[in-house]
């Protein structure tokens, strides 16, 4: 494996522009100063209550995400580059989405396989035909990026469904300005506070034909228990809508209506947190108690906007995602700005091969698989792992992508033995509304404390970092 | 507002103040035992304490004798008992998290400190009475820090109005009990005044409503029984009479009427009982029985729940 670029220190040592202001100050703080700033910072999080929980772990039901206190940088060149790439996927995708629900004009051209789609368990052909508000499928898409060079920005994974993880952008950045004042004194950092207006904006623009001109948003969340509860409900709170789950909402003559103290109230846009399969009782898992019974129906009525659309995840499957590169061509005529990480499909037999042959080079993901599990990492894999990993891939080659193991890039964290680099990735989170998107300039920047370890997700052991894109 | 918030805000007062009580009643049969038999008589005050919490049924499916080790532990720590103060304050915490965004962060910040704080104590329980009074107390502190965050930061909708009724149904219902179990100590037939006995069980009455030193202030007297009976039932000035409450209910569920431009049957109920009490005098009460008419103002309040909770939050 590569050496890793260094977001600091660059390659060969240098320490890049963005960066000088963080370096002379690192060097005039005391290691306990950061040592006891980290520790307030724990102290706030867990105070405020800014937890997740571990399925499967009843030891902790409620953790931390680790934050850790160096900011991570990046330049306003840079930034506008991975803006422009950013929109312009995601413009895609919803392009995308809305062709595979009606024409399907790029299966009839030949770039994507049809049994990728139609075979694929995200798809939902109840969606077939189906016209939704002002033709936004994505409205909330958290793109994964990591860098291996000064140059390049990759797209490690898109997540159209109901990705996570803004709270922590937004609360990193509330509780960096408390702890580190000076800090930002002496950069221009750009502000990522407007995230809320601007997804309620987002939402409301999207509200169907039939709501009043003052559309009624609601963020439905699967309940207290869900890993992500704590964003479900900040994010109410931050933009001023009511928190509901499944069964404080009820369908009548194929409208939405929320029970309050008052009676019913008619809801207009949905900004669901619910996966697909739990939505609606009588359209999908008949066991969901977290659904609404007849929500599918009154949203083919037209009469309700749901965020996400019901469908996208066949946009950010890992299968589909090797097709990025040529959807973008497809629907824009234009080349991708963003890269996509090399990827074989194990599904063709000439990939499956090539991948058998290097298993011990390689990572290798669950087509469906997310938040990190069900993932071989080669070069950190045991023989035993590899072999078992190898019969997995053999009997059902269709379920596995590999891709080659990226030197994510590093930045300068604290640890237990003072500071070191770490490897980092990147969730910036792209807003579209009914004529514009828009990106906060920030994001999640999740940072695997681990040494070496390349898995950044939280329920493995990954942490945060503040984002701070600079203004100039 | 969304019924499922308005009956979280409800619940959530409920167990607050719930903890505090029962916090209140084993602070106060902790002093009562610990005095000398001459003083207390043979009744067993743990079995009183159980029953003014209402779980003495349960109780005796998972213990033999009420002593004050196993009473302490079912009503402070077991989480077998729904109404211990453990469950009252993971119920809370629960809570809470369900309504963060209509909590001010003062309240969110009391309730999920003290769930914090309190985690270790679950663990291990209290060794002394030094860390019994120690945590008792604490949970009296909790329900105050509480309270006055409400009181303090609450915007004055719905949202602290449904908080308010949950808190005074629960206050009205915890003072009733106490009532309903020693009543039979208020009654002035057995005129047995100023024994010592009668003193330190009164004073014990007081004590779980935190209104002993309420007493002297308004009647200026020395302990009465009927004296006592007033002040918990009609006397109006003290936040934990039965009036008072009734008062507040009456008030706060007419701000809900006028916020949402209709009355219902919550609010005539809670009318009602209210204009029962405000008539009320102790003589007749007494004549007609203390025990029938605190029996049958607690199923008049735990009506008004189920009326609360059929007009707003379901």
């Amino acid at each position: 494996m590569a050496v890793a670029f260094d977001e600091m220190n660059g390659p060969g040592g240098d320490l890049r522009q963005a960066y000088r202001e963080l370096s002379r100050w690192l060097k005039d703080t005391p290691p306990d100063a950061l040592e006891y700033r980290r520790q307030e910072a724990e102290l706030l999080f867990r105070r405020i209550g800014i937890t997740f929980a571990v399925y499967g772990d009843s030891e902790a039901q409620e953790r931390l995400i680790p934050f850790d206190v160096i900011p991570r940088i990046i330049s306003a060149k840079e930034w506008t580059l991975l803006e422009k790439g950013l929109k312009q996927r995601v413009r895609a995708l919803n392009m995308f989405l809305r062709d595979i629900y009606h024409g399907r004009d790029i299966l009839r051209a030949n770039i994507i396989p049809d049994d990728l789609i139609f075979q694929n368990p995200v798809f939902r052909p109840e969606m077939n035909g189906q016209d939704v508000p002002h033709e936004v499928y994505v409205h909330i898409a958290g793109i994964d990026i990591v860098r291996v060079n000064a140059e390049d920005f990759i797209v490690l994974e898109d997540n159209a469904r109901t990705p996570s993880g803004v709270s922590y952008m937004l609360e990193n950045r509330e509780i960096m300005m408390r702890l580190f004042p000076d800090l930002f004194a002496r950069h221009r950092v750009a502000p990522v506070e407007r995230y809320p207006d601007e997804l309620l904006s987002a939402l409301r623009s999207v509200a169907p034909l039939s709501a009043s001109a003052e559309p009624t948003v609601a963020l439905m969340t699967p309940g207290v228990y869900n890993s992500a509860y704590y964003e479900h409900s900040f994010l109410a709170d931050k933009l001023g809508i009511e928190l509901v789950e499944g069964r404080d909402l009820i369908v009548k003559n194929d409208e939405v209506f929320m029970r309050t103290t008052e009676g019913l109230k008619r809801v207009d846009v949905i900004y669901r947190r619910v996966d697909d399969d739990f939505l609606d009782p009588l359209t999908f898992r008949p066991d969901s108690a977290l659904g609404v019974p007849g929500l599918m129906s009154a949203y083919a009525a037209g009469n309700i906007t749901l965020a996400n659309a019901v469908g996208t995840g066949i946009a950010d499957d890992k299968a589909i995602y090797s097709y990025m590169p040529d959807v973008v061509k497809f629907y824009l005529s234009e080349e991708p700005i963003l890269k996509n990480v090399q990827t074989w499909r194990c599904r063709e037999p000439k990939d499956l091969s090539y991948v058998l042959d290097n298993l011990a080079d390689l990572v290798v993901k669950e087509v469906h698989g997310s938040g990190g599990y069900g993932m071989l990492i080669g070069p950190a894999a045991t023989k035993a792992t590899i072999e078992a990993f190898r019969d997995k891939l053999k009997r059902e080659p269709e379920g596995f992508i590999a891709q080659p193991t990226l030197a994510l890039s590093t930045c300068p964290t604290c640890t237990t033995s003072g500071l070191a680099p770490r490897h980092v990735d990147l969730r910036p989170f792209v807003l579209t509304g009914r004529d514009r998107t828009t990106i906060v300039p920030g994001g999640l920047t999740r940072v695997a404390l681990k040494e070496g370890s390349l898995v950044v997700n939280s329920s493995q052991g990954g942490g945060t970092k503040d984002t701070w894109i600079l203004d100039e | 507002m969304l019924s499922r918030t308005a009956e979280n805000l409800y619940w959530l007062a409920r167990y607050v103040e719930r903890a505090e009580y029962l916090a209140r009643t084993i602070d106060a049969t902790l002093r009562v035992t610990a005095l000398p038999t001459a003083y207390i008589g043979k009744t067993n005050e743990w079995d009183s304490a159980l029953l003014t919490a209402g779980v003495s049924a349960s109780f005796y499916e998972a213990y033999q004798e009420a002593n004050e080790t196993n009473v302490v532990e079912y009503l402070s720590f077991s989480s077998d008992n729904p109404s211990s103060i453990r469950n009252c304050i993971e119920a809370a915490r629960l809570n809470s998290r369900s309504v963060r965004t209509a909590l001010t962060s003062e309240m969110w910040d009391t309730i999920n400190s003290a769930w914090i704080e309190l985690q270790e104590v679950w663990g291990k329980g209290t060794s002394t009475r030094e860390e019994l009074a120690r945590f008792l107390r604490f949970v009296q502190e909790t329900s105050l820090r509480f309270d006055g965050s409400a009181y303090r930061t609450m915007l004055r909708n719905d949202a602290y109005w449904f908080s308010r009724l949950g808190l005074h149904l629960e206050r009205a219902d915890n003072t009733a009990r106490i009532l309903d179990v020693k009543y039979h100590v208020l009654l002035p037939e057995e005129e047995h005044v100023g024994g010592p006995l009668d003193f330190y069980q009164w004073t014990s009455i007081l004590r779980s409503v935190s209104a002993l030193t309420a007493y002297h202030w308004v009647y200026r007297e020395t302990l009465k029984p009927w004296l006592i009976a007033d002040l918990l039932i009609l006397n109006d000035t003290l936040p934990r009479s039965l009036a008072s409450c009734y008062g507040n209910l009456v008030r706060n569920l007419d701000q809900i009427g006028v916020a949402y431009g209709r009355q219902g049957a919550a609010q005539r109920h809670a009318r009602g009982v209210r204009n029962r009490l405000e008539h009320s005098h102790m003589d007749d009460i007494f004549q007609h029985g203390v025990h029938e008419f605190i029996q049958e103002f607690i199923s008049d309040n735990s009506r008004l729940g189920e009326i609360i909770t059929k007009q707003y939050l379901i």
